[in-house]
């Protein structure tokens, strides 16, 4: 994991020092251009799936979800998504390397920015930043074996699979030395809050043909389309993937509250206040029948 | 138990907010103080986003406020007319205070400023009250020392002159608008009522007996905070009611309690407590920003 993460690391520095020479809402240009692909896309922009149209790879997957779509109720404290599948081949399993599987699971990706703090005339304040364009609000990995040893670098940059490379587009223009502090800063924070997650061994494949992986989703979601893919690996380099959407919405009251605050926010926030009185009368009046009694 | 919260989206434990809702609900009956400069930073503390926490932390307030300051309408230690006044000074000092409030966000600096204003109007306040409060309470063991009613500034002799009877004074109603349009600003910059600087400032700058201090705070802290969290839903859709209402719950009841245990407490240990209390807030905020903190680094989400 360390060499893959300072691979990933110097890729985010380079390309938001390439961002920051051309202003923003460019595509930067790998410096392995060959590649063909855009590492850090415009945030606007739908990231582009790679997909082999070649030719028919030797080995799919084929898959289901337990469920493909998730209710936020008011008592919601989480939900475990069971990921199963098979692969479907025409030909004998391959000699060589086993096959590995990789399942991400991923929200929509909002922009954020990360702070640093200084310390100027003494005190300590948030003086520098960078802006990310895009980074998904969760994201779980979870893997067959460890990840450095199942997956090549290049074949991770390409679909963007390990946690730093999830992170996309420094918006606008970057103006400090070095954005890897940064992004290993929101790393490290949203792994230790639950919301980044790699789980190296989690899935479990048998006889290179079935597998399965347990995904929990944490309780602080959001709402939104999530996105499930299954990578299927072979001596390092992905031979398939399966896409598999996850419908995240809130239900009930928790939906209708939510739409209220933001379709009629005047009677919403009156709403609030006469909860707010009624519950302060209430009381007084209550406690002063308690005093008299 | 565990319960999602439909505008923070984020999920917590019920019993948590509740209990959290109490302590600050007793601090408000207590001392005649909003809490929310006490619930703002626990919910911050808790995971609940800083927008969120600032909106639903002032319909907290709204409701424990409403509780406390109908129990001191029955006993008669509200001053209505010089509340209308802080509270006219208050909704314009509010309104400037939001606007500031959404400079700082754009760059980055709200956490700092408000800290700073947290660390230098605690401190300040904490200090004098104590020291104040200690004088009075040798002063009361020696009977022969007999006090002014209140002192007589030259703020005080300004023009437009008026009648606060429950209170005892007959001022000029500028020292009160100014002291009502500085918290109105102050408050709404920190997320809070302004109760913890709005007591001192009517006992020490405009001379009103302890007695009406508190009822009348309530009573001003109550439409300040309202107006407040209107504004918030209206223009940032940042009031949780899920939240607000677990909230309100536990403030409601520890309210009443502490208005209660008001009552039986002497004024002078009420105000050590507070004093106490204050300089304690302050003293862990001043570390916060004099210290070398564990993290260095922070994400604020969404656009810039």
């Amino acid at each position: 994991m360390r060499g893959l993460f300072a691979v990933a690391m110097s890729l985010c520095l380079c390309g938001g020092a390439a961002l920051a020479q051309q202003g923003a809402g460019s595509t930067v240009p790998l410096e392995s251009a060959d590649q063909g692909y855009p590492l850090y896309p415009h945030p606007g922009l739908a990231r582009v799936e790679p997909i082999e149209t070649r030719h028919t790879p030797p080995e799919q997957v084929v898959a289901g979800l337990s469920r493909d779509s998730v209710a936020i109720t008011a008592s919601f404290d989480g939900s475990e998504i069971l990921i199963y599948g098979a692969v479907k081949r025409e030909t004998p399993i391959p000699e060589g390397d086993p096959l590995q599987v990789v399942v991400t699971v991923e929200a929509p990706a909002q922009p954020l920015t990360i702070w640093r703090k200084d310390r100027k005339v003494g005190i300590w304040i948030n003086s520098e930043s960078v802006d990310v364009g895009a980074a998904p609000g969760f994201y779980a990995v979870a893997t067959s074996g460890p990840l450095d040893d199942i997956l090549d670098p290049a074949f991770d940059n390409r679909y963007r699979i390990s946690l730093p490379l999830a992170l996309r587009a420094f918006g606008g223009e970057v103006n400090v030395d070095d954005v890897v502090p940064y992004t290993e800063a929101l790393v490290r924070l949203r792994t230790q809050n639950g919301l980044y997650r790699l789980d190296e061994g989690s899935v479990k494949v048998v006889d290179q043909t079935l597998f399965r992986a347990d995904v929990r989703l944490p309780a602080n979601l959001i709402e939104g389309n999530y996105k499930t893919r299954i990578f299927l690996l072979r001596g390092g380099e992905v031979v398939d993937m399966y896409l598999a959407p996850i419908e995240v919405r809130k239900v009930g009251l928790e939906r209708w509250l939510y739409r209220l605050a933001f379709d009629q926010p005047l009677i919403y926030g009156l709403m609030s206040l006469l909860v707010a009185v009624a519950a302060g009368w209430g009381a007084s009046e209550a406690f002063r029948k308690l005093r008299r009694a | 138990m565990q319960i999602y919260l439909p505008i923070a989206e984020v999920s917590v434990n019920a019993f948590t907010l509740t209990g959290l809702g109490g302590l600050v609900g007793l601090m408000s009956g207590l001392f005649g103080v909003g809490g929310g400069f006490l619930i703002t930073p626990l919910l911050f503390f808790i995971g609940i986003p800083p927008a969120i926490a600032v909106a639903t932390g002032a319909n907290q307030v709204v409701a424990s406020s409403v509780s406390g300051v109908l129990a001191h309408v029955k006993r008669k230690t509200v001053d209505f007319r010089m509340g209308g006044v802080l509270l006219a000074g208050g909704l314009v000092g509010s309104w400037m205070g939001v606007w500031v409030f959404t400079i700082l966000q754009e760059v980055g600096q709200v956490d700092l400023v408000v800290q700073l204003c947290y660390v230098v109007f605690l401190g300040l306040i904490g200090a004098m009250m104590l020291q104040e409060s200690l004088r009075a309470l040798r002063r009361s063991k020696n009977p022969t020392y007999r006090k002014r009613l209140h002192q007589h500034m030259w703020v005080h002799r300004w023009p437009v002159k008026m009648k606060f009877r429950s209170s005892g004074l007959y001022i000029s109603i500028f020292p009160p608008l100014m002291v009502g349009v500085a918290v109105g600003v102050l408050a709404a910059i920190m997320g809070v009522g302004g109760g913890f600087i709005m007591v001192p400032a009517m006992i020490y700058l405009l001379g009103m007996p302890t007695k009406v201090v508190v009822g009348t705070s309530l009573f001003q802290i109550t439409f300040v905070t309202a107006f407040t969290t209107l504004m918030h839903a209206i223009s940032y859709n940042t009031v949780d009611i899920m939240l607000a209402v677990l909230l309100i719950v536990g403030g409601v009841i520890g309210a009443q309690i502490g208005t209660t245990l008001g009552a039986k407490l002497r004024a002078e240990q009420l105000r050590i407590l507070l004093a106490l209390l204050v300089l304690l807030v302050c003293g862990k905020l001043a570390l916060d920003l004099f210290l070398r903190p564990d993290e260095l680094y922070s994400i604020s989400v969404g656009e810039r």
